[in-house]
């Protein structure tokens, strides 16, 4: 389930104002996705790791983490090379490969471990709860931060309400087999989680009701910028904005 | 609070499930300040509709409601008394959403427009008084089944209430669970409204029972719960007895 398992530690990032992280966070994604130069991707994948280096994180679930990301870049290196069209190439049989294709697959694998590496230590290092409060302090919708918070606390319930479907298939000799009596009983399973997750939202809203709800919720932990915050943070958007630079001056 | 005011005034009050069979059935109800009541009843006779209704959860189709002597028609008209009545659901899960258990205890605080220093301090306090004070930073998903209602009944009353409706406050309790809870509700001094099929449990925290059959009060309501013979659930190990 939803373990937050960076969140323990005592390094910078995870002392700092969750409010910076995150648009530190949002900042570099925006320029490292948009990017088309090789250079600054690879940029961002070294000051993604630094940061993951920094907040000093287990490496073994961040390998974890890793490799399902790397399992879509997978499939792209598997498509790309044989679909893009373009001037190099090398045939072997029917199959063609072009180099621009791998030249994509490759550049898109660097922003996508980049941005991970970069989330990871400065998201994932902040619990949920108090991240969700810093965005509504950076003046994101309430409405979608709701949305989060609740999600979060109630993605376990659910979990908790799919188990519970299944065992009562498996106590009754349910095998998944491939069959319409298997796919018929999936269907069942989710829709009935549906109905249950909608039903439980009504009388969530209900009991919220009851305690004087009127469309805000109360933030209790409070947030200040240190010195260190400033400094950090501004650290981090330098080399952010020197990354965005180099590409910049590079086209004019 | 004026002595024997009226909290609850139900009369010929009917309700319906859009398609369903009449729930409530001509239905009156009274409750004054102070009065501790229970109500039995079998499975789907209507006592959670009841509750609901109370609160204004659901809307009565036909009768008169008053609450603490206003007449109340849309389920609009009960904005303003709900933080005046607690109502604690039947599943802790759906009362308990906030990530941590201080956060939920000062969400009606809150909502009354406390501050939040003082909501905290208030949660604290509600959250000591139930002897449940070491949870105050935990997470609620994490907490076990009798943690949660402890929460949950401590959500409820740091509302500062000025009458309860509990449904099945004791449902999946264990005896040590069950008897902390009686035991805050004896020593409460509010009204309140109790839905159980405990009936010791109900013998222990009620004074009067009403009967809950075909959409309204038997007419012979008021019975008193008597002694019975009954089983003792671990053969010779001892149990307390709540009566």
């Amino acid at each position: 389930m939803l373990k937050e398992h960076f969140i323990q530690g005592k390094s910078l990032l995870h002392r700092l104002d969750p409010r910076g992280k995150v648009l530190v966070a949002c900042f570099f994604s925006l320029v490292v996705a948009l990017t088309h130069s090789p250079v600054v991707a690879g940029g961002g994948v070294v000051f993604g790791l630094l940061l993951v280096l920094i907040a000093r994180l287990p490496w073994r679930p961040v390998g974890r983490r890793l490799a399902l990301v790397n399992i879509f870049n997978l499939f792209l290196w598997l498509i790309l090379p044989l679909t893009y069209a373009g001037s190099h190439h090398w045939q072997w049989g029917a199959l063609v490969f072009s180099y621009e294709g791998a030249a994509l697959a490759a550049l898109i694998t660097l922003k996508a471990n980049g941005i991970f590496f970069c989330f990871l230590a400065l998201v994932a290092t902040s619990p949920v709860v108090t991240m969700a409060y810093a965005l509504q302090r950076l003046g994101v919708p309430a409405k979608l931060v709701h949305l989060l918070l609740f999600t979060f606390r109630y993605i376990h319930v659910i979990e908790q309400e799919r188990q519970r479907l299944v065992s009562a298939a498996v106590v009754r000799g349910f095998k998944p087999r491939v069959d319409l009596h298997t796919y018929r009983t999936y269907a069942y399973l989710v829709g009935m989680l549906l109905v249950k997750s909608f039903a439980r939202s009504q009388r969530v809203y209900e009991a919220m009701l009851c305690r004087g709800f009127h469309g805000r919720l109360y933030c209790m932990s409070e947030f200040s910028l240190t010195r260190e915050d400033v400094v950090a943070v501004a650290i981090m958007l330098l080399s952010v904005i020197f990354l965005g630079g180099y590409e910049w001056l590079k086209i004019s | 609070m004026v002595e024997n005011q009226l909290i609850f005034e139900l009369h010929q009050v009917c309700f319906a499930y859009p398609g369903g069979r009449p729930l409530l059935n001509n239905l009156d109800f009274h409750l004054r300040a102070g009065e501790k009541v229970g109500v039995v009843g079998s499975n789907g006779s209507g006592k959670t509709t009841f509750l609901h209704l109370l609160m204004g959860l659901l809307a009565h189709q036909q009768g008169e409601v008053k609450l603490f002597g206003n007449k109340v028609v849309s389920r609009h008209d009960f904005a303003g008394f709900r933080t005046r009545i607690g109502l604690l659901f039947q599943d802790a899960d759906d009362q308990l959403f906030s990530p941590t258990v201080i956060e939920d205890v000062a969400f009606g605080p809150l909502n009354q427009g406390k501050s939040v220093a003082e909501a905290k301090a208030l949660a604290m306090r509600v959250l000591a008084r139930l002897d449940i004070a070491h949870l105050a930073e935990r997470v609620t998903y994490q907490l076990s089944g009798g943690e949660k209602k402890m929460v949950s009944l401590a959500t409820v009353l740091a509302m500062e209430p000025e009458v309860l409706l509990l449904d099945e406050p004791t449902t999946g309790l264990d005896e040590a669970t069950r008897a902390k809870i009686s035991e805050v509700l004896k020593g409460l001094d509010l009204a309140y409204v109790v839905i159980s099929h405990d009936y010791d449990f109900l013998a222990d925290v009620t004074g009067l029972t009403y009967y809950m059959h075909e959409g309204r009060f038997a007419d012979d309501a008021g019975q008193v719960i008597h002694n019975h013979f009954h089983l003792h659930p671990f053969g010779s190990y001892p149990h307390q007895h709540s009566h």
